[in-house]
C-alpha cells in the first residue's frame, strides 16, 4: 500500500463539511494518538458502537450483553403501559381522527391527564422523568394512532427537547412545567420553503433590536407539526456573530412564545396520512424575543438542532414494531378464518411468507430500538446518533413494506376504508420522509463512519512512519489473512464468546461480514479519498451494509440473552435471529462485492447515464415502441 | 367512626384476552397471559376514592389476596387514589384453591383488625363469576350488606344503597359498618394517570400472611375438570309464514 498517498488523502478528508460541520469538533489539531482515542475526548465525540464496524472490528462490550433494566423498572414500565393501552383501546377513535383531520379536544385532554406530554421531562419540573428505554416502550403503544404519535413526538421529542438538553436552569423552570402538563404545546421550527434537508441554509433572520434587549425574528417556516396550536416554539434563525474579528452568519436557537406577538400560522396542510396531526406554515414578522430566550450560545444553534433530532430518532424503531405487532394480530385473525380453494389463507405459502416477514421485521426493529435506547441510557452520555439513524432508516422502510403486505393479506377488503389498513399505509408513508429523510440519513451514517475510519487509519500510518514495526507487521499480516480467505475470528464465539452456541453460526457470518466491511471501507478510502462525498450510490451501499450489521448485532445480542435467562419462546427468537442473519449475510456480501473495484455486479455507471439522459430531457426519452422510421 | 374503607381488588385475566383451556383440562392458561384488575373491583375502588374526595371517609385501603403479582393490582388501586395497600400472600396450591369462602374469612379478619367502617367489593369476579365474597364477608362479620349497588350515599352513620335487582331498582338503608358490592352502573372508573402511578410508588403496601390473621385456607371444593364451552352451532332460518302470523 502506498503509505504516503494515504496520508495525503486522509489529511485532506474534509468530508461533507456542510452535512457534518456541527458534528466534528474540528480535527484541525493533531490527529490523536490512536491508542488513546477512547479516553481523550478532545477530538471526535464519544461515538458508541457503529464506528468500529468501519474498521472491521466489533466492540463487544458496547452491545453484549443486551441491555437490561432493573426489576423495579420493569414493574414500573408494566404499570405505566396498562393505563395507556387502555386509553388507546377505549378512548381513541382513529377512524374519526383521520376523517375529521383533527384530534378531538377530549382525547387531547385525556392524553394530557395521563401525563403523556412530559414523558422525559424530569419530575422536578412536573414531568415523568422516564428514561429513553421507557420512552421507547410507551412509544410502542402511542403509535397505535399515527396522528397522536406525531403530535406527541413533535411536542416532546423535538419541540421542547432544546430546552431540556441545552436550556439553562431559568429557562427550564419557566417553561418546562406547563409543557409537561400539556397546558402549553411545543413545536420545532427549522424547515423553510428553501431549506429542508439542507438545514444549514435557512434564511430566517434574528437581528438585535435597537435597545439591544431583544432579537427580532423575521422569516417563515413550513411543515411545522403542531404549528397551529403551539404556544412555545423552538425557532432557528441566522444571527450575525463576530468570530476572530470576522463577521459571520451563524444559526442560533430561540425559545419563542406565541404571546410575543407577530406570529401567524397558516391553514393546516391537507395531508395523505397522519391527518389528525396539525401541520402548517408559521410566519414570523418582527417577533421580539428577549435575550434570555436564546438556547445555549448565539451561533451554536445548528449543533443544538442536530442533537435534538438525533436524540429522538431511535423511538421510531419501537413505534414501528408496536404497530406491526398489532397488524400481525389483526391480519392473522383474518388469514385463519378466510377460506379459498377450501383452505384457510394461513395454509398458503405466500401468505405465510408475509407473516414471517412481519414477525422478522418486528423482531429486528424491537431489538435495534431497545439496544440503542439501552446504550443511550448508559452513564457518560454516549453519542448514539449513528445507531439512532440506522434504527430510523430500517424501521421506516420495514414498516412501510409490512403495512403494505398486511393490506395485501386482506385483499380487496384491505383497500377499503371500512378497515384500518389503508389508514396505516397512509400514515406510514411519512416515516421515510420526516425526521431526516432516509437519503440524508444514509449519507450521514456512511460519511460519519468513514471519516472516523479515515482518521484512525491515518493515525496508524503515522505510527508506521515513526517506525513502529510491530504495527506494520500486524497490518501486513491482517492484509494477508483477509486476502487468502483465512477464517475470521473477532472473539464473539468460542471460549470467551458472548453469544449462545445456538447462534454461533450466525455470529460467524456477522464476523465475516464485519471483517469484509472493514477492508471494503479501507479500499474505498484509498480509491476515492475525499471525493467519496459525491459518490452517493456507493455511500448508500455502505450505509445499507452497516444497517444490516447493526441489525444482526442487535438480534444476536437479544436472542443470546433470551436463551441465557430462559425467556418464554426463546427458541422462536433463535429462529428469527438465524433467519434474519442468514438473509442479511448474503445481501451484505452482494452489496460489498458491488463495492469492489471494477465489480461487474455494479451497474452504477449505467444508472447514472440513464438518469442524466432522463433529467436533461425532463422526460422519458425512448421512442414509442409503435413508431416507425419508414 | 374510623372513616376507613377497605376495598378488595382481585387480579384476573384481562377481559379482552381470548381464554384457552389447558391441554390437561385442569384449568385455563394463565402463563404469559395479560392480567389486570377485575373491572368490578375498579368500580369499587373508584367509589371509595370518590367518597374520600367528598370527604365523607378518611382513608382507602386496598386489599388483594394472591401471589407476588397481586401487588401490581394493589399498585393500580393506589394509582387510582387509594392511600395504602395490604397484600395477603397466598401462593402455590393454596392460591389454586383460593375461593370466596377463604377470601371472605381474610377480609373479615382484616376488617376487624383495621377497624373498617365500610367494605366495598366488586359484585363478582370475571374469572369465576361466583358473586359470593361480599355476601359471605357480611355474614361472617354479621354486618348488613348492600349488594349490586348502582348508587351509594353515606348519610350519617347509615348507608343508602340503590340496588339493581331483577324487578328494577331497590333502595335500602343499612347501618354501618357494612359491606357494599359494586355493580356496573355505579360509576365510571378513572384512568390511573402516569403521574399518579409515579406518586403511588411512595405509598406503602403491607405484607400479611393468612396464618397471621388466624385464617384457615382449606377448601371444601375440588375442581374435577375444565372444558371449553360447546362450539356454537349454526342457527336455523325460520319460515317467514310463521313470523308473520305471530306479529
Amino acid at each position: 500500500m502506498n503509505v504516503n498517498r494515504f496520508i495525503v488523502l486522509s489529511k485532506s478528508i474534509q468530508i461533507g463539511k456542510r452535512l457534518l460541520a456541527c458534528h466534528v469538533r474540528h480535527a484541525g489539531k493533531e490527529v490523536p494518538h490512536f491508542q488513546q482515542q477512547r479516553s481523550i475526548k478532545t477530538n471526535s465525540r464519544n461515538l458508541a458502537y457503529a464506528k468500529d464496524l468501519f474498521l472491521g472490528q466489533v466492540n463487544k462490550a458496547e452491545v453484549f450483553p443486551f441491555p437490561e433494566i432493573g426489576n423495579e423498572e420493569v414493574e414500573e414500565i408494566n404499570q405505566l403501559v396498562a393505563p395507556v393501552e387502555k386509553f388507546f383501546n377505549e378512548e381513541v377513535d382513529s377512524a374519526r381522527i383521520d376523517r375529521e383531520a383533527k384530534i378531538p379536544p377530549e382525547t387531547l385532554n385525556g392524553l394530557k391527564e395521563l401525563g403523556l406530554f412530559g414523558i422525559m421531562i424530569p419530575e422536578e419540573y412536573g414531568g415523568l422523568g422516564l428514561s429513553n428505554t421507557m420512552y421507547a416502550r410507551l412509544a410502542e403503544i402511542i403509535s397505535l394512532d399515527g396522528s397522536i404519535a406525531v403530535t406527541l413526538a413533535a411536542h416532546q421529542a423535538i419541540g421542547l427537547k432544546g430546552i431540556l438538553i441545552a436550556g439553562n436552569e431559568a429557562q427550564k423552570q419557566k417553561y418546562l412545567p406547563k409543557l409537561a402538563s400539556g397546558e402549553h404545546i411545543a413545536a420545532f421550527c427549522l424547515t423553510e420553503p428553501g431549506s429542508g434537508s439542507d438545514a444549514a441554509s435557512i434564511q430566517t433572520r434574528a437581528t438585535l433590536s435597537e435597545d439591544g434587549k431583544h432579537y427580532l425574528i423575521n422569516g417563515s417556516k413550513i411543515w411545522i407539526s403542531n404549528g397551529g396550536m403551539a404556544d412555545i416554539m423552538t425557532v432557528f434563525a441566522r444571527t450575525e456573530v463576530i468570530e476572530d474579528g470576522v463577521k459571520k452568519d451563524k444559526i442560533s436557537a430561540f425559545i419563542v412564545e406565541r404571546a410575543f406577538g407577530g406570529i401567524t400560522s397558516g391553514k393546516p396542510e391537507d395531508k395523505l396520512g397522519i391527518r389528525g396531526s396539525n401541520t402548517c406554515e408559521v410566519s414570523f414578522d418582527n417577533v421580539p424575543v428577549p435575550l434570555e430566550n436564546v438556547i445555549g450560545e448565539i451561533g451554536g444553534g445548528f449543533k443544538i438542532a442536530m442533537n435534538i433530532l438525533n436524540s429522538g430518532r431511535f423511538s421510531m424503531g419501537s413505534s414501528s414494531a408496536g404497530m406491526i405487532k398489532k397488524l400481525i394480530e389483526m391480519t392473522s385473525e383474518y388469514a385463519a378464518t378466510r377460506k379459498q380453494f377450501n383452505k384457510s389463507l394461513s395454509e398458503f405459502g405466500m401468505i405465510q411468507e408475509k407473516f414471517a416477514l412481519m414477525a422478522l421485521n418486528a423482531f429486528v426493529m424491537e431489538s435495534m430500538a431497545y439496544l440503542t435506547a439501552g446504550m443511550m441510557d448508559r452513564p457518560g452520555l454516549p453519542d448514539c446518533s449513528i445507531e439512532a439513524a440506522m434504527v430510523k432508516v430500517f424501521s421506516s422502510e420495514g414498516g412501510w413494506i409490512c403495512v403494505s403486505e398486511a393490506l395485501q393479506v386482506l385483499g380487496g377488503l384491505g383497500y377499503t376504508k371500512n378497515y384500518p389498513y389503508e389508514r396505516y399505509v397512509r400514515d406510514c408513508r411519512i416515516l421515510p420522509i420526516f425526521e431526516g429523510t432516509n437519503e440524508i440519513l444514509r449519507m450521514y451514517i456512511a460519511l460519519t463512519g468513514m471519516q472516523y475510519a479515515g482518521k484512525v487509519l491515518t493515525g496508524k500510518i503515522k505510527e508506521m512512519k515513526k517506525g513502529n514495526i510491530g504495527l506494520v507487521l500486524g497490518m501486513a499480516g491482517k492484509k494477508l489473512r483477509t486476502t487468502f480467505g483465512g477464517s475470521v475470528d473477532l472473539g464473539l464465539t468460542g471460549k470467551d464468546g458472548v453469544v449462545h452456541p445456538s447462534l454461533a453460526e450466525s455470529t460467524k457470518k456477522l464476523e465475516q461480514n464485519v471483517s469484509f466491511f472493514g477492508s471494503t471501507v479501507e479500499s474505498l478510502l484509498y480509491r476515492y479519498g475525499k471525493t467519496i462525498v459525491d459518490e452517493q450510490l456507493i455511500l448508500k451501499r455502505v450505509a445499507d451494509v452497516l444497517i444490516n450489521l447493526y441489525a444482526m448485532t442487535a438480534v444476536l445480542s437479544r436472542a443470546s440473552r433470551s436463551i441465557s435467562i430462559g425467556l418464554r419462546n426463546h427458541d422462536h427468537e433463535v429462529l428469527l435471529a438465524n433467519t434474519f442473519c442468514g438473509d442479511a449475510f448474503f445481501k451484505n456480501n452482494y452489496m460489498m462485492t458491488q463495492l469492489q473495484k471494477y465489480s461487474p455486479e455494479n451497474n452504477d455507471a449505467n444508472i447514472k447515464k440513464i438518469a442524466r439522459a432522463v433529467l436533461e430531457n425532463r422526460a422519458y426519452i425512448c421512442s414509442h415502441p409503435l413508431e416507425r422510421t419508414y | 367512626m374510623s372513616g376507613r374503607v377497605l376495598v378488595g381488588v382481585k387480579r384476573v385475566i384481562d377481559y379482552a384476552v381470548k381464554i384457552r383451556v389447558k391441554p390437561d383440562n385442569t384449568g385455563v392458561v394463565t402463563d404469559g397471559v395479560k392480567h389486570s384488575m377485575n373491572p368490578f373491583c375498579e368500580i369499587a375502588v373508584e367509589e371509595a376514592v370518590k367518597l374520600k374526595e367528598k370527604k365523607l371517609i378518611k382513608e382507602v385501603v386496598a386489599v388483594s389476596c394472591g401471589p407476588q403479582q397481586a401487588q401490581e393490582t394493589i399498585r393500580t388501586a393506589l394509582a387510582m387514589g387509594a392511600d395504602r395497600g395490604i397484600h395477603v400472600e397466598v401462593a402455590g396450591k393454596d392460591y389454586e384453591t383460593l375461593g370466596p369462602l377463604q377470601v371472605s374469612k381474610i377480609l373479615a379478619a382484616l376488617a376487624k383488625k383495621e377497624d373498617a367502617q365500610l367494605i366495598i367489593l366488586g359484585k363478582q369476579a370475571i374469572d369465576d363469576d361466583c358473586n359470593q365474597t361480599g355476601q359471605m364477608t357480611a355474614a361472617l362479620l354479621d354486618w348488613p350488606q348492600g349488594t349490586f349497588a348502582s348508587e351509594v350515599s353515606l348519610e350519617g352513620d347509615k348507608v343508602k344503597v340503590v340496588r339493581e335487582i331483577d324487578g328494577g331498582l331497590e333502595t335500602i338503608k343499612i347501618n354501618t359498618p357494612a359491606v357494599v358490592t359494586a355493580d356496573l352502573r355505579l360509576n365510571t372508573p378513572r384512568y390511573a394517570t402516569l403521574p399518579n402511578i409515579m406518586k403511588a410508588k411512595k405509598k406503602k403496601i403491607a405484607n400479611v400472611k393468612p396464618a397471621d390473621l388466624g385464617v384457615d385456607l382449606t377448601s371444601r371444593l375440588e375442581v374435577l375438570r375444565v372444558d371449553e364451552p360447546p362450539q356454537r352451532q349454526a342457527g336455523m332460518k325460520g319460515s317467514t309464514e310463521l313470523s308473520r302470523r305471530d306479529s
